[in-house]
């Protein structure tokens, strides 16, 4: 049975279960919160409903409360009908993630995925895989599993938390889940899915919190595309047999000691990075008078 | 660790800490009031004050002491629904000493004239924790099912509580037992590990020196 503390122990545990490793995180799960196999099973197909029911209703004409955030989901859209840059699907992912993040950002209905900023990661690259490589829903639910028990070791060994950890903590933790996820819907093996994780959270290591006003709007949205892009990447490189140096508890380990390396102006403090620029500090100043008023 | 934890919750933004948290407070309010909500003072403190406008915070609170759940689309809407239910509320900032830098204090007074103060804080992830009830110091999440039970301070009262608990197979996660200032009010928080039926809880309410029992499951919390 897999206690979640560690990304070898998980992989080995399943190894001598004989179970694929979704289902054997399902049947640990299960055991650990003693609920049924079905009911778990309809919680995460009620997950993937929403995750869903999020991309559906986004708006591109929604704008947030402070009035940073919006639209720019519906901006990629529309450029991407005609010749893009990176091609449809990475457009596709891109549109995906700007959309879901925007409508948090916008007071509406979301998944946090682990959290709610970065919420845009994962149904970008799930969604958008199912629109294009046509996955079924079976194998979407798998990859929730495995997403959710990458993430459930985060937590044990490292953090999901911006305030604790940066964002590397948790638009890092979205990517590391949602790669391997990807590798998985790839039909990837277990110890692939260890090196995709290890290479999105390298890649994201010490990603600062810095929301300007300490708002989940800037750099926020925006930082769900590169959460995306993390993940896309470290997923193909897995799946080419390209491995991480560093085994993967050590990569969590190293994430938890930068987190805490970080300075508390860069933990969601909103006062340093991008949030303590002219336009920050300018940002924060003026939502402050109004909220006085 | 619960995998749902880490996927989920299915909440309106932005932020699981400024909305989802707040909603959460909101709702345990409205539980521990126990009637419809006819007025209503949130005090914020720290960054629940200086960064709940742009969060909708304060909607926020108020749409959970409304009742509405952490993912219910009328969120934002929750001013104008206020109006329209006959909840009449107001906001201020304060300062508590020691608090959690997402804390608020909650005055509600419902239609049956009841009243109640309660303290609590969003400690992230759409957790929350409920540290003041009354004059009471205390500490409880309302993640499991929950007991709040006032008493006279008077020995007996707990074992008396416990008693009957067990009897009924109710088996206990954990018990906090406080007292206001003056020694006079205890308050017993029992947070149990299966559901307390309600004639339990009728019977509890019946016991001598117990001046109330409210009972809430944390789905009802949302």
């Amino acid at each position: 049975m897999i206690d979640f503390t560690s990304i070898e122990q998980m992989l080995k545990d399943t190894q001598e279960s004989g179970l694929p490793l979704w289902e054997n995180i399902l049947l640990s799960d299960c055991r650990h919160q003693d609920i049924k196999r079905e009911e778990s099973l309809e919680k995460m197909e009620s997950l993937l409903a929403a995750m869903e029911q999020t991309d559906a209703g986004y708006r591109a004409e929604d704008r947030s409360r402070s009035g940073l955030s919006g639209g720019d989901g519906g901006k990629m859209m529309e450029y991407a009908k005609g010749k893009t840059l990176c091609g449809e699907f990475i457009s596709d992912v891109i549109a995906g993630a700007l959309r879901t993040a925007e409508c948090n950002a916008c007071m509406k209905r979301i998944v946090a995925a682990p959290s709610a900023g970065s919420c845009g990661v994962l149904p970008a690259v799930l969604l958008a895989y199912k629109r294009h490589c046509g996955a079924d829903r079976e194998s979407l639910i798998h990859a929730l599993y495995i997403a959710s028990a990458i993430g459930a070791v985060i937590v044990s060994r490292a953090s999901i938390s911006g305030a604790e950890g940066g964002c590397q903590a948790e638009i890092g933790s979205a990517a590391a889940m949602s790669a391997a996820a990807l590798v998985s819907l790839e039909n990837g093996t277990p110890e692939q899915m260890a090196h995709a994780c290890a290479m999105a959270v390298k890649n994201l290591m010490g990603l600062a919190c810095d929301p300007v006003a300490g708002l989940v709007e800037v750099p926020c949205v925006k930082r769900n595309v590169i959460g995306a892009m993390d993940a896309l990447s470290a997923a193909q490189m897995a799946l080419a047999g390209i491995e991480s140096r560093v085994p993967c508890d050590q990569v969590l380990d190293a994430m938890r000691e930068v987190g805490q390396s970080l300075p508390p102006s860069l933990r969601e403090t909103g006062r340093g990075g991008v949030a303590g620029t002219p336009f920050g500090v300018g940002v924060r100043t003026a939502l402050k008078k109004r909220s006085e008023s | 660790m619960n995998l749902f934890d880490i996927l989920g919750p299915v909440m309106v933004g932005p932020s699981s800490s400024h909305t989802a948290g707040a909603v959460r407070i909101g709702r345990v309010a409205r539980l521990i009031l126990g009637s419809k909500p006819v007025e209503a003072r949130f005090m914020l403190h720290g960054s629940f004050a200086m960064t709940g406008e742009g969060h909708g915070t304060k909607q926020a609170l108020v749409a959970g002491l409304l009742g509405m759940r952490l993912d219910d689309e009328q969120i934002p809407e929750s001013y104008r629904i206020a109006e329209e239910q006959g909840l009449r509320f107001s906001f201020g900032t304060c300062t508590i000493r020691d608090a959690h830098p997402n804390s608020v204090l909650v005055y509600a007074r419902g239609e049956d004239g009841s009243e109640i103060n309660i303290g609590a804080a969003s400690l992230g992830g759409a957790r929350i924790e409920v540290f003041q009830y009354g004059d009471i110091r205390t500490s409880f999440s309302a993640e499991l099912p929950t007991l709040l039970i006032t008493n006279h301070d008077a020995p007996g009262c707990v074992s008396l509580v416990t008693a009957l608990l067990a009897r009924e197979g109710i088996n206990l996660a954990t018990l906090e037992l406080n007292r206001d200032g003056r020694g006079e009010t205890a308050l017993m928080v029992i947070e149990c590990d299966n559901p307390v039926p309600e004639r339990t809880v009728t019977a509890l309410r019946a016991m001598p020196d117990i001046l109330s029992a409210v009972y809430f499951l944390p789905s009802g919390i949302g």
